[in-house]
């Protein structure tokens, strides 16, 4: 799956063009992707506000009393201040905290488990397959916010029981594209010549069919961050997340509502709103880039 | 003789499929010895590579090896325990493929594929694998074999990656070689360089090599004994000069007759065979050749013949030539 760069003149004939890899190809078409290049660096400074508000924010995001209760944009406070007085500029930056916490451990979470049960019943077929199938297909009717309420009950509200529960309730579609991919991969020859070789049947999943099926598997993984992200904020808005007064974007606009219903200070909720958004399109922006890049039908 | 390293007896695999089982492999018998190079020959579907599969257990469903056994160093691998097979599979009987490129992991270097057949069956550490490597590569004469180790399968050449598949197929020095139409996707310069190769290793080894192929030039330029398959049974077997000089089964002959020679009349037409390879799953009745063969006698359409002794080592399973071998040896029980 490799691809010829165009043939190069040069004073002595024509140089036949670089040989370069599936992945090489495939980053040097992503770059060509304005979007997607443009979510990359959004993502990249996303990442690092998320850093530096570990270490540093303008203000304590959870001190009470900052600034004036409402207080629009200005100078000291660029996005204003919330309805307890808090910074809302520190608040959005920590904010960013729970947000990519929680969509890289559940893409995390998802990818080990929905990876090793697909591969397992795409390879082995059989009773296996129709085992991992049915609960893939029962787990399909679980709603994440069931889980998340049950859990809440159970355990109170915390950051885990949000990325428990959606990693719960979002692992099938990995399983499924694995599964997919395994049973397609498991064909080919070099398997049968991996198995005549007498490798495990661990060594054949996880060291032949896995490497063949990173691609796909990757892009998806980047369409789970951005929808356990938006199911975070949703249940956090709903009050089943992050308890207070821990920053969350959710949270935020959920603690935003009624100042935009009393019509006094629409900003508290439209900082959350804005970055979970534009977030939420990054991811899908490069998610969308990844999977055009490393198509190989799609050649350019 | 020595004793063979392979035994093979009465072996029936067959395919349970919707339409019915196919017979793929129906009681085939035969020995392999040490130093040996057999080749096995038919046409597609005759049941040559299932043959080869059924050897190291690798038929999948709905394939099922029904009858038979397979005595390898004492025991029967047919009744082994799937971990036991798995001991056995590239350690003491390797298998190399038609198409080396789809035989190599696309997504893997190919040292690290050889380092890894090694690692399956005993702990290298990963200095002495690759080490290892490198000489395996030498030793099927790939060049700059320090460097190449690094290199992914489509950075080799078709010839190449069937030598990579051949180190592979060494790593573990296994007794017995099974090589499945390993020159059918190379081109004939480059077959030839394997099939050197081959010899070369069989002679310094002492591997026995089993020669799965339709092709009767590879047979003469690398084998010693044959095996003819036909709708999944033996139908003639002997040293490679007999099986040339006097062929006993009509499809033996046929095969041969079908072959391009050079010193032919540019003229004659080629000959083919008529007719397809029977269904398996419903065989014809008699012997399985005889709706293709220009030579039957009423005999064949019911009576199924057992593989007989022609004498000088060959055996076919042909009623017609039989009556002629026994006249000619003025035998009277016929």
């Amino acid at each position: 799956m490799a691809t010829l760069l165009p043939a190069v003149d040069y004073a002595g004939g024509t140089l036949a063009g670089e040989q370069v890899s599936l992945w090489r190809d495939g980053v040097r078409r992503l770059r060509r992707n304005k979007l997607a290049l443009a979510a990359a660096i959004y993502l990249m400074v996303l990442a690092l506000v998320c850093v530096v508000s570990l270490f540093w924010t303008p203000y304590k995001p959870n001190l009470v009393g900052t600034c004036p209760t409402y207080d629009l944009p200005s100078g000291a406070h660029p996005l204003g201040c919330d309805d307890l007085g808090r910074d809302s500029l520190s608040r959005l930056m920590v904010g960013s905290q729970v947000s990519l916490a929680v969509g890289l451990a559940t893409a995390f979470i998802v990818l080990v488990i929905g990876v090793a049960l697909g591969l397992v019943a795409g390879y082995f077929r059989g009773a296996v397959d129709a085992l991992i199938s049915l609960a893939t297909n029962i787990f399909y009717g679980v709603p994440p916010l069931l889980v998340a309420v049950a859990l809440y009950v159970l355990l109170g509200p915390s950051l885990i029981n949000i990325i428990i529960a959606i990693s719960a309730t979002g692992w099938m579609d990995m399983a499924r594209l694995a599964r997919g991919q395994a049973l397609s991969i498991r064909e080919r020859e070099f398997i049968e010549a991996a198995r005549s070789g007498g490798a495990r049947a661990g060594k054949i999943v996880f060291g032949h069919i896995m490497p063949n099926a990173l691609g796909p598997i990757i892009v998806q993984a980047t369409f789970v961050i951005p929808a356990a992200i938006l199911t975070a904020a949703f249940l956090t808005f709903l009050g089943f997340g992050v308890p207070p007064p821990t920053a969350d974007w959710g949270g935020m606009a959920s603690e935003g509502l009624p100042s935009l219903q009393g019509g006094f200070d629409p900003y508290i909720l439209l900082w959350p709103a804005v970055a979970l958004s534009v977030t939420l399109l990054a991811f899908n922006f490069f998610g969308d880039g990844l999977r055009d890049a490393f198509d190989p039908r799609q050649k350019r | 003789m020595t004793a063979p390293v392979l035994q093979v007896k009465d072996l029936k695999t067959q395919f349970f499929t919707d339409d019915g089982v196919v017979q793929a492999v129906d009681g085939v018998s035969f020995d392999l010895y040490p130093g040996e190079t057999l080749g096995i020959v038919g046409e597609s579907g005759c049941g040559k590579s299932v043959t080869a599969l059924s050897i190291l257990r690798l038929i999948q469903r709905p394939g099922r090896i029904v009858a038979g056994q397979i005595l390898f160093k004492g025991s029967d691998i047919v009744t082994l325990s799937e971990e036991e097979v798995r001991e056995i599979r590239g350690k003491d009987i390797a298998m190399i493929f038609q198409d080396p490129l789809s035989s190599l992991n696309p997504v893997l270097k190919v040292g690290f594929q050889i380092e890894e057949a090694m690692q399956a069956h005993e702990k290298v550490s990963g200095k002495s694998a690759l080490s290892r490597t490198i000489e395996l590569l030498k030793q099927v004469r790939i060049p700059a074999a320090e460097s190449r180790v690094n290199d992914y399968p489509f950075q080799f050449s078709g010839g190449m990656r069937q030598r990579a598949m051949i180190a592979m197929g060494l790593a573990n020095t296994p007794s017995i070689l099974i090589a499945d139409e390993p020159t059918t996707a190379l081109d004939v310069t480059v077959q030839a360089q394997i099939l050197e190769l081959l010899r070369d290793l069989n002679h310094d080894l002492n591997t026995s090599i089993m020669m799965i192929t339709h092709n009767m030039g590879v047979v003469a330029g690398l084998c010693t004994r044959v095996l003819v398959m036909y709708a999944g049974r033996i139908v003639e077997q002997g040293p490679v000069e007999q099986i040339f000089k006097n062929p006993q089964h009509p499809y033996t002959w046929s095969l041969l007759r079908s072959i391009p020679r050079l010193d032919s009349d540019r003229h004659d037409r080629l000959l083919s065979i008529d007719g397809l390879p029977p269904d398996l799953i419903k065989p014809p009745a008699g012997c399985r050749f005889n709706p293709r063969c220009q030579f039957k006698i009423d005999r064949c359409r019911h009576d199924d013949p057992p593989l007989m002794d022609m004498g000088a080592d060959q055996e076919a399973a042909c009623w017609v030539t039989m009556r002629r071998a026994l006249s000619h040896n003025g035998d009277q029980r016929a």
